[in-house]
């Protein structure tokens, strides 16, 4: 997927993230966090970031992450949202599936 | 006997927050909104939390429903890729004009289910009624698809439609309620009422209830979640009931060992329908019960 513009997704409400993905000329994910659970979920929420992206095949853009306290979904949801908005793209890709 | 919906509880879908707490307030389904609570410029991203939700939280045995945008909005089919997908109990869908409306809705939730790998027919669905035009193909709407879980009353739309405004009292509903309770009973489905609006009414808020109820509803979407408690109880029969309901149980049993096709209870015959009404009873009390042990 590549990113074409600058693409936002999420609120500073509590629990929430704001995820914003940006164009880079070079390869690479460059990412910056801010979190008020910096010390304890800051890994964890990179990890999700990334995995993200890397699922959606974005090799190179810059990421800017403001978090607010977001749950493991939350973040990969946001990501997902700013990235989709990024690419321009509404070609969705549901893998289905429940752990219900 | 089929699940309790006494209250369904309204999530905003764009709301992180209340989608991670929304199982925590005892509602007996959780609505998660993809339509009027969520701003047209967020319903992508509205989808995608809902659909993370739903594919990563575990929300116990709550009933999981997610309201839709209607299929002429552009958004509805968008909405069915993702939603299907995430396996939700029933999906709601809003403005129900006809059966067609439905039945364009189910040909797209069958391909979906197909593509995905579903079993067919799994995923619910319900149709919110909420024109005149609605109101009055209630009855076909009811009996469209075997999917149908329930048929709904959206009342803000509805009485826009009818060129009124919304009263404490209701009045104004009055057609509309009976017309969807009929079609409902009829159909073998659910009927279940419009949002009470003023939060701040509880009183209000407890005689419409009680109000719904006595017309046959099943039950209610709420909007806040102070408003299950006062609904549930509503809903939940009375010791008095339950007491009248066991007497009429046992004047049955009584009467069958005596092989008398004929049982009385304190001089008053009872017929089949008494006795079907107090067997519902007994089964909604135990249902409740149960409910309320799987969440202690």
């Amino acid at each position: 997927m590549e990113i074409k513009k600058t693409g936002v997704a999420g609120t500073m409400e509590s629990s929430d993230i704001i995820v914003r993905i940006e164009p880079k000329n070079t390869e690479g994910v460059e990412l910056t966090l801010e979190s008020a659970v910096m010390q304890q979920y800051g890994r964890q929420i990179e990890k999700v970031i990334r995995e993200t992206l890397e699922g959606l095949g974005v090799t190179s853009a810059y990421v800017n992450a403001v978090d607010k306290g977001a749950l493991d979904c939350t973040v990969a949801a946001r990501t997902l949202a700013a990235a989709y908005r990024a690419a321009e793209s509404k070609d969705y890709v549901w893998n289905g599936g429940s752990i219900r | 006997m089929s699940r309790l919906r006494r209250s369904m509880l309204f999530v905003p879908g764009n709301n992180p927050g209340m989608i991670r707490d929304a199982h925590i307030y005892g509602s007996d389904s959780i609505m998660f909104d993809l339509e009027d609570s969520v701003a047209i410029t967020e319903k992508d991203a509205a989808r995608f939390l809902v659909y993370k939700a739903l594919t990563t939280l575990r929300y116990g045995k709550k009933e999981l429903v997610v309201r839709i945008n209607d299929l002429s909005s552009g958004l509805g089919v968008a909405d069915l890729e993702a939603i299907v997908r995430a396996r939700p109990d029933v999906i709601r869908l809003p403005k129900t004009d006809s059966a067609k409306d439905v039945i364009e809705c189910e040909r797209e939730i069958e391909r979906i289910e197909r593509e995905a790998g579903i079993p067919v027919g799994t995923t619910g669905m319900m149709a919110a009624i909420e024109s005149a035009n609605g109101v009055l193909n209630a009855k076909e709407i009811a009996f469209s698809s075997k999917r149908l879980i329930g048929i709904a009353l959206g009342a803000e739309d509805y009485v826009t439609d009818l060129k009124t405004t919304r009263s404490p009292e209701g009045i104004e509903l009055m057609f509309a309620r009976g017309m969807i309770v009929n079609a409902a009973k009829a159909a073998g489905i659910m009927a279940l009422d419009t949002v009470y609006s003023d939060v701040n009414n509880e009183e209000g808020f407890i005689a419409e209830a009680t109000m719904i109820r006595k017309m046959g509803f099943d039950g209610k979407s709420v909007i806040n979640p102070r408003q299950i408690a006062p609904l549930h109880k509503v809903f939940t029969p009375s010791e008095k009931d339950l007491m009248k309901a066991h007497a009429i149980m046992d004047a049955i049993a009584e009467a069958n060992a005596r092989g008398s096709g004929v049982a009385s209870l304190k001089g008053k015959m009872i017929d089949k329908p008494v006795v079907a009404r107090a067997q519902y009873l007994l089964e909604m009390a135990e249902r409740a019960k149960t409910i309320t042990v799987e969440e202690v």
